[in-house]
This record gives structure tokens, C-alpha cells and sequence, in this order.
């Protein structure tokens, strides 16, 4: 069995962001294995440990994203492709990247992350399970392998549902899955020695990007003591009321 | 012609369908083309409501929702001759529609704040970065393109009914569905509320949360939770605020024992104001208000209640 982690290396959402030229500049910003794609990271590593075979961490991006790459290869990732590609590419074009990589790998199990800190896209497990011909189980909270097939709940709109699925399959992963784990030393010191190949990406992207805003909104920060709970309910209530007008 | 998915609730067309339908009814009048709906439904009502917004309704009966056959369904439809297909941006439609937007190589607009017709290409402002910077994107034709909810006039009625296609799906093997958790709906709906009042871990148990509704009643809002809250069960996930749960983008957002979390910051930072409660003073979410208490959220949320009952009076 082959267990597959599709990652990409993002901005720490805590990180500030500039913009420079009508561009977010990443040049100054803390640069992470996508913290969404961490669940799909730890979940490859328990299906492996629980029902053997090899897990594969495949990451898309820039130079840069072997960083993320290591990462995911210290947590305990056997090995990984880099997908190289610079700039900014939609998630068809990431798919078709992705895909004849993807297939010599012959997954038995494909895991996302189902938003992308980055460009805020949660299409990718779509375009990918297409571009595979495989079914996608978005947003997936529990995961268990039964024989050919896997068990799994996963949300809705409104709800969730237990789906069983026939593998190969492709599963978005989120928070709730897991508690992925943290790359220990020696698990650094053995990351360092495991092999990445790189593979320059075929990218055609239909979607260009055209200019990018800062839209953090100046807030008022106006902080209230509550030593005195009823009169600090009050004074919020008429700044709600008269500053604000919001109620 | 532009095609629009007409998402439903099995009785009626969702608010969503009608934003898209103006949105899809904006770029068909640039393209000098017609717009044609999508309707996956097994009820007879929302086929009937379907009929007064487009010329040709493209139907089929799926049976219950999975990725796979809305792909499919949608995709038959684009089919027909699409240069453009229009949905509403759930997250159930932005995950069907990669299938669809792949299928036909088309550029995929995810989640748009608005969507223009310029020399020939769509052109549309999205968030990206965890909703901290607005994108401005391009694609030339065929695109898909969702629409962000709470961004776009709803779509009036036409004269006449629609001439209704019965379309040809092929079967596909998919996804099976055991067991459906559905969860009750009340008041107010949580992405469409104009005051959203949220409780975190600081609430320390379900009970506090009486309250909070409470006061999300005196204000007409809804109630919403953090992951760690869901998580522990104390509310359904449907309340879920944040990067895995719900975008809410109310005129007053009220963080109850929130500690301000980024993927939950990423949920609901477009809130007009932003009021914290929290006993730690360094929590990260003060950094992101207009107005902040530092306090317990049990004093002061009981004193809350009673200062806006005294206001309503």
C-alpha cells in the first residue's frame, strides 16, 4: 500500500504579510508546511504504521517548498517529489501538474489539506480526484481502512456523514482528524538523507493573477477592565449603541 | 450560454442560487448569450420555483448528494454548450465543482466577491491569505466561477416558465452513504446573520451557552462556536466559525472566551466590529478588536444580557 500526502509550504497565518509591486512578498514572512496539509502528513504516517507499506509526501511549489517537504520527511514521510513551479497557478493547473506524477506513484490512498492557507482555494481535492479518476471524500474527520474499501466520516454544509468509498480515493483532511506530531531530532537528522526527486512541472495556468491588497481592517482596540463585570457590560453596550451603532 | 447551478434546499432555491443567477445573468448579457439553469432535485417544489428564473432548466434526478454525481450532473449540463457555469459558493459546490472545472479545462474562480466581463475574459476580486488580502484574478472562457454568499443582488422572477431538458447522466461509480448526521436548524442562519455572538473554550462547559443565546436572541443574531468547542461537543458543527467551519461577515461579531486562533480569525476578520471577552489579557484576539473586556466571560455575560435587555426597554 502507498499512502500519499499532497502538501504545499505556505505563509504562518501569524506572519505579517507586505505587499510590494501589487504582490504579497512572502520575504519577510515565517514560511510552514501548510498546517491543513499536516492532517493529511499525520494521517499517511498512521496508515502506514498500522497497515504497512510506503508513505509519499509529493509537494507543489517554488524552490522553497522543500522546506516543507523536509518537514513532512522528519514527522516520518519515507520519501518525496518536489513538484518545482514558480508563480501563481490555479487548481486545474496544479491537477494537471500533478497528475502524471500522481499516477506512476499508484497511490492506494491520496490525502490533502481541504483549504490552502495560501490561496485560500479548497478546490485541489476536486481537480486532483478528477484528474485521477478517483472518488474525493471532502473535509475528512475519521478514517478507516476495511479491505479494498475505507470508512469515513466527513462534513457537509449542514451535518456530516459516514461514506464508504472504494480506493483508490482521495481524501481532504482537516482539523479534528488528527494531532499531527512534531518532527522529533533524530526524525530531522534522518530527514536530511531521504530522497527527494525533482520533477519540473508542466503548468499552463488559465487563471492569472492581476493584484493583490492588504485588507486587514484597522480595528479600534479599545479594551475595557471588567473588574466591575456589571459596569463593564454596561459601558460595551453603549459604545455598541452610540459609537458603534451596531445595536 | 452561461450556466447556472440552482442549488436547493428540497423545497426552495437557495438564497446562494439567486446571487449566482444575477451574477450569471451579468456575464451572459456581456457574452450576448442566454443563461440556462442546473437543477439536481428529486422534490417537485424547487423545480417549479426553477422554471421562473431561466429560459432552459437542464434537470436530473441523482438521488442524495455526493461529489461525484453533482460533478457529473453539473458537467452534462456544461455539456450543452457552456462558456461559463455559476454557483454558489458552499463548500459542498466549490468541492463538486473542481471535478467539473477540470473536466473542462477551465479556469476555476473560487469563492468571488464580484465577477466583470472584461475583452472577452472574466475578471473577479477574491480573499485569499486567510481572508487578509483581496485578489484580483482573470480567465479567459470556459470558467467556473462560485459566488461568495452576501455579494450579489437576488435575482428577480422572468415572464416565462422555462422550457425543461431532461438530461442524460452517466452512471458513476462513486461514493456510498451509510449514515447521514443531520443537525437541527434554528433561527437566524449563521453565514446571513447580522450579529453573530461566539463562545470559546472560555465558556468552560455547554451550559454557558444558554446565555449566549440568549443574547444572540435580544440582538437578532446567531449563535456560533470555535473548533475546540465543536470539538468537545458542546455545540453542532454547524455553528463552526472559521477556516474548516463557516465565513461570517456580520455587522457585529461577538467572541465569547475566544482566544482569536488564526484559522478561526480567518472565519470571521471581515466582521464590520469585532467585540472580545476574554480573563487573558494577551489573548490574540484583542490584537483583532474594537472593543475588548477583559473579564470572565460567566460575570460578565449574565450582566451582558441584562445591559442590552435595559437598552431594549
Amino acid at each position: 500500500m502507498r499512502f500519499v500526502a499532497v502538501i504545499k509550504q505556505v505563509p504562518d497565518g501569524e506572519s505579517r504579510l507586505k505587499i510590494q509591486g501589487g504582490r504579497v512578498d512572502l520575504s519577510g514572512a515565517t514560511l510552514i508546511l501548510d498546517q491543513m496539509d499536516e492532517y493529511a502528513v499525520e494521517e499517511a504516517l498512521r496508515l502506514k504504521e498500522k497497515h504497512g507499506g510506503e508513505a509519499v509526501v509529493v509537494g507543489f511549489g517554488p524552490e522553497r517548498t522543500e522546506e516543507a517537504i523536509r518537514t513532512a520527511l522528519a514527522m516520518g514521510m519515507d520519501r518525496g517529489v518536489h513538484v518545482v513551479f514558480e508563480g501563481y497557478a490555479d487548481p486545474v493547473a496544479v491537477a494537471q501538474a500533478l497528475a502524471p506524477v500522481l499516477k506512476e506513484e499508484a497511490p492506494t490512498l491520496v490525502l490533502t489539506g481541504g483549504q490552502q492557507a495560501d490561496w485560500d482555494s479548497q478546490a485541489l481535492g476536486g481537480t486532483l480526484g478528477e484528474a485521477l479518476g478517483v472518488p474525493v471524500v471532502a473535509w475528512t474527520t475519521a478514517l478507516e481502512l476495511e479491505g479494498d474499501t475505507a470508512r469515513a466520516k466527513h462534513d457537509l454544509d449542514e451535518g456530516a456523514e459516514w461514506v464508504r468509498v472504494r480506493l483508490p480515493a482521495l481524501f481532504t483532511t482537516q482539523q479534528g482528524l488528527n494531532e499531527p506530531r512534531y518532527p522529533t531530532l533524530p526524525g530531522i537528522m534522518r530527514a536530511k538523507k531521504k530522497e527527494i526527486r525533482k520533477v519540473q512541472a508542466e503548468v499552463r495556468p488559465k487563471v492569472a493573477l492581476l493584484a493583490e491588497e492588504i485588507q486587514e481592517k484597522q480595528r479600534l482596540g479599545k479594551i475595557l477592565d471588567g473588574k466591575d463585570p456589571v459596569g463593564a457590560a454596561e459601558e460595551l453596550v453603549r459604545l455598541l449603541h452610540e459609537e458603534a451603532k451596531v445595536i | 450560454m452561461v450556466l447556472v447551478v440552482l442549488d436547493h434546499d428540497g423545497n426552495r432555491l437557495r438564497k446562494g442560487a439567486l446571487e449566482a443567477l444575477t451574477r450569471a445573468r451579468q456575464l451572459a448579457e456581456g457574452l450576448g448569450t442566454k443563461v440556462a439553469g442546473v437543477l439536481l432535485a428529486e422534490d417537485k417544489a424547487p423545480l417549479e420555483e426553477a422554471k421562473k428564473y431561466v429560459e432552459t432548466l437542464y434537470t436530473a434526478t441523482l438521488g442524495p448528494y455526493t461529489a461525484e454525481k453533482w460533478a457529473a450532473g453539473v458537467l452534462a449540463a456544461a455539456k450543452m454548450g457552456a462558456k461559463a457555469v455559476v454557483a454558489p459558493s458552499s463548500r459542498q459546490s466549490r468541492a463538486f465543482l473542481g471535478r467539473v472545472a477540470y473536466a473542462l479545462e477551465a479556469g476555476f474562480l473560487e469563492d468571488t466577491l464580484d465577477s466583470s466581463l472584461e475583452a472577452g475574459e472574466v475578471q473577479a476580486t477574491r480573499y485569499a491569505y486567510l481572508n487578509r488580502v483581496t485578489q484580483r484574478v482573470k480567465s479567459p472562457l470556459p470558467v467556473v466561477l462560485t459566488v461568495k454568499p452576501n455579494t450579489t443582488p437576488l435575482a428577480e422572477p422572468l415572464e416565462a416558465e422555462a422550457e425543461v431538458v431532461a438530461l442524460k447522466v452517466p452512471e458513476i461509480p462513486t461514493v456510498e452513504v451509510l449514515e447521514r448526521v443531520e443537525e437541527e436548524k434554528k433561527g437566524v442562519s449563521l453565514t446571513e446573520a447580522n450579529v453573530v455572538v461566539t463562545g470559546g473554550r472560555g465558556m468552560g462547559g455547554p451550559e454557558a451557552f444558554r446565555l449566549a443565546e440568549e443574547l444572540a436572541a435580544l440582538l437578532g443574531g446567531a449563535v456560533g462556536a470555535t473548533r475546540a468547542v465543536v470539538d468537545a461537543g458542546w455545540r453542532p458543527y454547524s455553528e463552526q466559525v472559521g477556516q474548516t467551519g463557516k465565513t461570517v461577515q456580520p455587522a457585529l461579531y461577538i467572541g465569547l472566551g475566544v482566544s482569536g486562533a488564526v484559522q478561526h480569525l480567518a472565519g470571521m476578520n471581515k466582521s464590520k466590529y469585532i467585540v472580545a471577552v476574554n480573563k487573558d489579557p494577551e489573548a490574540p484576539i484583542f490584537k483583532h478588536s474594537d472593543y475588548g473586556v477583559v473579564a470572565d466571560v460567566h460575570q460578565i455575560l449574565p450582566a451582558l444580557v441584562q445591559a442590552v435587555k435595559k437598552l431594549k426597554d
